[in-house]
């Protein structure tokens, strides 16, 4: 199986997001695969280089700047032609959903969204991916070739390392980007706090956080004392709460860190399908009752203003 | 300005989903159906455009089964001004979902597609991409907001990096997200008012695309569970636990 991962990249720079996919990559076909970045005068390069793919192929034009469905996926279909590739793969995130599926449609070829495993039998390939806002593992069967996937990060985890680098080759264009869709800007940031779906630690929030204020204080003073990202559920970030980008969950990120600690989040199965398969998961809730307790390996039936300080201070002092 | 939306049979999002007794699809004994909530989202936006003056027709469309005409009953009490069921009871794969709805939008010639991001049963996310693709059309997935002006739409997207500005001309293939808006009740009136409203039916022979699935679901099964946790008494405990038998502080 030939396979052409798509790095994800913002138009300036190659993000670590890109890694899971080179670690299915590695598992699939190890021998075989090259990795595609797309976008002007792309930096961290070397983020891919390091992992065994044949070539790295940047593909650079003033289009391409910032990542545009319509722009980006003609240049995918091209190389994934020019290659012949079977599989054309990138991490699932907002980026590789946008963009991966038009390239999709323009190949005609059928996608799997966010897959867990995959196998090939009898010339097919079977795959196993969340259903049903992750209540439901699928397996799925699909013909053909190109056959377009989105991997799952958590899944997947992060690839080896190999001793050569892999070359970087510059490919072209093809000619006649459409450009009708224009990129006017983009709001948000992590705020120096370490990725959300990268991060080893994450605190997340629910609603009862009141104000954005009191959201900053207790969850992201947490997080800090832990050197962990913040994560919100859908009602705190709908009641202004926190940030749009920080939500976990089935139409948020999906997050699989090694410690997940969520501060009175009820466990609904939306949220629980961005985050259960963290390594160690803890609930602090006043609800006895609440879902959350379902999953959590330790839970702590507590007011969070009540212990969320003391916990803070404890975790700064046990790690100074 | 036409307006087409896309609407799919989905099980009830708080539903309970298990896997049915074979393994091989779900348990639908007595489930709840309902709209995609996230075609219920796109809908709401084309009807608000509708009231706002900006759009004069809504057309909702739906392939599945007969059955299918119950979301599109939904739809119109909702405030679309008519439906059109494509009626297959094939399975069918995002692609030829996208290839239907392709053909719908040539016979239509709307200036806008409304869809949901995803249908929350297969959870894909696929069908808006493709269909723009073979549309050849601008495409803006996962709005928060829309603002149409002279020809062009402005959307907000939610992405992982925060809410990115595109402008797209139209006609142009946009996709839900939930923070588009609230959807509205539907109101007994609007329900009465949907009995006398047009709903036509075609199948995907009359509309000149054949269908080939390419991608099948075989087996559905519970994800592994977790171990049941234990409960702490205080933060002490708690620090203790994750630093000594977790190790993970
Ligand atoms: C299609 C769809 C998609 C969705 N996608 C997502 C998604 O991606 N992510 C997501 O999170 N949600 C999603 N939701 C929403 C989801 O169903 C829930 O409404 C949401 O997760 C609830 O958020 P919450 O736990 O913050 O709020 P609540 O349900 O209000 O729960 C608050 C919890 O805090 C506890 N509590 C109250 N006061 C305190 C205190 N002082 N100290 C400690 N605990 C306290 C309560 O006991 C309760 O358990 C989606 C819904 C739909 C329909
Ligand atoms: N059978 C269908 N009938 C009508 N619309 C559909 C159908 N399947 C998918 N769609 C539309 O495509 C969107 C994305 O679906 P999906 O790519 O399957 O997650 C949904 O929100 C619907 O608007």
């Amino acid at each position: 199986m030939k396979i052409l991962i798509v790095a994800e990249t913002d138009g300036g720079r190659v993000s670590e997001k890109t890694l899971p996919a080179i670690a299915f990559a590695q598992q699939q076909s190890p021998n075989n695969f090259a990795i595609l970045a797309i976008g002007e005068n792309l930096q961290c390069i070397e983020t891919l280089t390091g992992y065994g793919a044949q070539a790295v192929l940047t593909v650079s034009h003033p289009a391409l700047t910032k990542p545009l469905a319509e722009r980006y996926a003609p240049v995918i279909a091209h190389h994934a032609h020019q290659l012949g590739a079977d599989a054309i793969v990138a991490t699932t995130t907002t980026f590789s959903r946008d963009v991966l599926a038009r390239t999709a449609g323009l190949l005609d070829a059928p996608m799997l969204s966010d897959i867990i495993a995959l196998e090939s039998a009898n010339g097919k390939l079977v795959a196993k991916r969340p259903i049903y806002s992750a209540n439901l593992i699928g397996t799925f069967e699909v013909e053909g070739s190109p056959v377009v996937m989105t991997v799952r990060g958590p899944a997947w985890g992060k690839p080896t390392p190999t001793s050569a680098e892999s070359p970087v080759q510059s490919a072209e264009a093809p000619p006649d980007i459409p450009q009708r869709a224009e990129w006017l800007g983009l709001q948000g940031g992590s705020g120096g706090r370490p990725d959300l779906t990268q991060a080893r630690v994450v605190v997340s929030g629910g609603r009862p956080l009141k104000d954005p204020e009191t959201f900053e204080k207790y969850i992201g003073g947490l997080a800090d004392a832990l050197g962990g990202a913040v994560g919100a559920t859908r009602a705190a970030v709908d009641s202004g709460i926190a940030p749009n980008e920080l939500q976990v969950g089935q139409t948020g990120k999906t997050v699989a860190p090694e410690l997940y600690i969520a501060v009175a989040v009820s466990g609904s199965v939306q949220h629980l399908a961005g985050m259960k398969d963290s390594k160690v998961i803890v609930a602090i809730n006043t609800d006895p009752e609440a879902p959350i307790f379902q999953v959590a390996d330790y839970g702590l039936v507590a007011d969070l203003y009540q212990v969320l300080p003391e916990l803070t201070e404890l975790v700064k002092n046990s790690r100074a | 300005m036409k307006i087409l939306v896309s609407v799919k049979r989905v099980p009830d999002p708080y539903a309970k989903i298990t896997p049915s007794a074979t393994g091989a699809d779900i348990n639908r004994d007595g489930l709840q159906m309902a709209v995609n909530p996230f075609d219920e989202i796109a809908l709401e936006e084309a009807i608000r455009l509708k009231e706002a003056g900006k759009a004069s027709e809504v057309v909702a469309v739906s392939i599945g089964g007969a059955e299918s005409q119950e979301q599109l009953r939904t739809a119109l009490a909702m405030g679309a001004d008519r439906a059109i069921l494509v009626q297959t009871d094939a399975l069918l794969d995002a692609p030829s979902v996208a290839k239907i709805l392709a053909a719908v939008y040539q016979r239509e010639q709307p200036q806008l597609v409304l869809m949901g991001k995803q249908a929350i049963d297969m959870d894909e996310n696929q069908v808006g991409q493709m269909l723009a693709a073979q549309l050849h059309l601008p495409q803006a997935t996962f709005a928060s907001k829309i603002t149409l002006e002279n020809g062009s739409a402005i959307v907000e997207r939610e992405t992982d990096n925060g809410i990115e500005t595109i402008k797209t001309p139209l006609p142009a293939v946009i996709t839900a997200d939930l923070r588009l808006n609230e959807p509205r009740y539907v109101a007994l009136t609007g329900i009465v008012r949907a009995r006398s409203k047009p709903l036509e039916t075609l199948t995907p022979a009359d509309l000149g695309v054949q269908v080939q699935t390419r991608m099948r679901l075989v087996k559905v099964e519970a994800p592994p569970a977790r171990k049941a946790g234990k409960r702490v008494s205080d933060v002490h405990e708690l620090v203790r636990l994750l630093r000594e038998e977790a190790r993970v502080i």
